[in-house]
């Protein structure tokens, strides 16, 4: 049981975490832009660069410096919405789909001639775990990465309920046209979307970078697993979102637990087709996902 | 009386084919104005070009003495016109009182609790319902809900797109009292109507249009004693 948890469930809701944070950016922005955006992985990768560097010249720990990191991924975000998602903002949004695909590619080389193609570690040396009533022993990194995603989870619900900027997102996800209608500013909802989407990403790819290391395809390889977890959790629903990640990332994790017999149940290197299997299953079984998001 | 709002020969549609042709009207301040006519004559399309949902080929519109031709569609709450669409016109996922509260956003009202309140007391069903999601309402209490939100902003033209579509006949009266009751406080109110007998009762002008042209004007008693609109819309004698 203990080994279970040290082992298997902690890494799990790491896991979980990372996904949560990036779903939430692919759902809010499937809510509001309403398309898929294939370029949110490499957003991550963006943000987890953008602490390396910091890393490198402040001698801080990474999550201290995660404001750079943030800050670099949603320049990137804004930038790229100026310049290839706005222009295409009228048309059908396939069209914005098939940019983001060239998005991801673009940051990903660049990600690779600015910082290069190979590993990079964030601290180096081992960090020795937390061991609690001296049974449970957790990663400090896991502990971290899973407080603050709740942290962020409940911040960004309070946000999305109570503030102005949260309410007038959540009218233009339920009706564009009525929120023009009733004056909002779709433009400015737009943009705090992308600050939002792309600084929770960033976070995510710090996660993933410290859990692993960082490299250019960092991002990409989490895509597909942050996207089921978005349509699990319905797409629109940010808190759906968090929820989908968690699931997806304790359905990963815990399936090459030894349940049956002496060996894992899925060998390891097979545990991202698990969430692969999830996604296929719910687009023929429940498209709008467990929380009744929109259909894809 | 001023003309609050001037649609002089507007040709307007979608995708390069208009729906309305040349039409003119002009709207008073502080009246009710009703545009009646058979179904495709192109009622909803006039009201959508007044807040620039489609495409105009000719023609201006002018609301006072600014001229809103093709204006940005979220520009024209400051300036005053707040519209509600005939369907999806509320926001399902947000409560009663978040509904209300976008109302604001765009054009906050002077007095914003004072708003509210006097909304509130014009849609009392509305009260008990603020926490609930807008999806929830009965088609009535959205109609209702989706007129506060655009009374929230304190606008001076109110633009109502078939209001009593789809309502069962106790709300249609209900919707029509509290048209009147809006325009007493100030407010100027364009409708499209579908019970054409019914809105020319209450309407201080109406606008018939046929094909997506002007096919007559006048007050609403004039027109509910004209002949050839009694033949044609208001199916024959009462």
């Amino acid at each position: 049981m203990i080994e279970f948890i040290n082992l298997y469930f902690i890494p799990a809701l790491t896991l979980g975490s990372i996904y949560a944070l990036g779903a939430v950016g692919i759902s809010m922005i499937f809510g509001i832009l309403r398309f898929a955006h294939f370029a949110h992985g490499d957003v991550m990768t963006v943000g987890a660069y953008g602490v390396l560097t910091a890393v490198w010249f402040i001698p801080l720990h990474p999550l201290l410096l995660m404001p750079f990191g943030a800050a670099l991924a949603v320049a990137a975000a804004l930038t790229v919405d100026r310049f290839f998602y706005k222009p295409l903002r009228k048309l059908p949004t396939i069209y914005t789909v098939i940019s983001s695909f060239g998005v991801a590619l673009i940051f990903r080389s660049l990600l690779q001639i600015f910082w290069g193609a190979g590993n990079e570690v964030y601290i180096r040396g081992i960090t020795k775990p937390l061991v609690l009533f001296d049974t449970f022993r957790i990663a400090a990194l896991h502990a971290e990465a899973i407080l603050l995603t709740l942290l962020i989870a409940v911040a960004l619900h309070y946000f999305l309920t109570r503030s102005r900027t949260g309410r007038a997102m959540r009218a233009v996800a339920d009706e564009p046209e009525l929120a023009a209608v009733a004056g909002l500013d779709t433009e400015k909802v737009i943009r705090a979307t992308w600050i939002i989407g792309a600084s929770l990403a960033a976070v995510a790819g710090v996660f993933a970078g410290m859990d692993t290391d960082v490299h250019p395809n960092l991002g990409w390889n989490l895509l597909l697993p942050m996207f089921a977890a978005a349509i699990l959790g319905g797409i629109g629903k940010p808190m759906g979102a968090i929820a989908g990640g968690y699931i997806i990332g304790l359905a990963e994790e815990l399936s090459t637990f030894n349940w049956i017999g002496d060996d894992a149940l899925v060998s390891p290197s097979y545990k991202t087709a698990v969430g692969f299997v999830i996604m296929v299953a719910l687009l023929i079984f429940r498209p709008q996902g467990l929380f009744r998001g929109r259909l894809l | 009386m001023s003309v609050v709002l001037s649609v002089a020969g507007l040709t307007a549609g979608y995708g390069g084919l208009p729906v309305i042709e040349n039409v003119t009207l002009d709207v008073e301040e502080r009246s009710v104005s009703v545009v009646i006519g058979p179904n495709g004559a192109g009622k909803s399309t006039l009201l959508k070009s007044v807040i620039a949902l489609t495409e105009i080929a000719a023609g201006s519109i002018r609301f006072g003495s600014v001229d809103i031709t093709g204006a940005e569609t979220s520009a024209l709450v400051p300036l005053g016109i707040c519209a509600v669409p005939q369907s999806r016109n509320v926001f399902p996922s947000l409560t009663v009182s978040e509904n209300l509260d976008i109302g604001t956003y765009a054009s906050p009202p002077r007095n914003r609790m004072e708003t509210e309140q006097r909304i509130l007391s014009l849609f009392p069903d509305l009260r008990d319902k603020l926490t609930q999601p807008a999806g929830e309402l009965s088609g009535g209490q959205r109609q209702m809900l989706a007129i506060g939100r655009a009374l929230m902003s304190d606008p001076k033209l109110l633009l109502l797109d078939e209001p009593t579509a789809g309502l069962s006949p106790a709300y249609l009266e209900k919707i029509f009292d509290l048209i009147l009751d809006i325009r007493a406080t100030g407010v100027t109110i364009v409708m499209v109507e579908q019970n054409a007998r019914q809105a020319l009762r209450i309407a201080d002008m109406a606008h018939v249009l046929v094909n997506g042209r002007n096919f007559i004007s006048g007050t609403g008693t004039k027109l509910l004693a004209n002949e050839a609109v009694r033949r044609s819309f208001l199916g024959g004698a009462e």
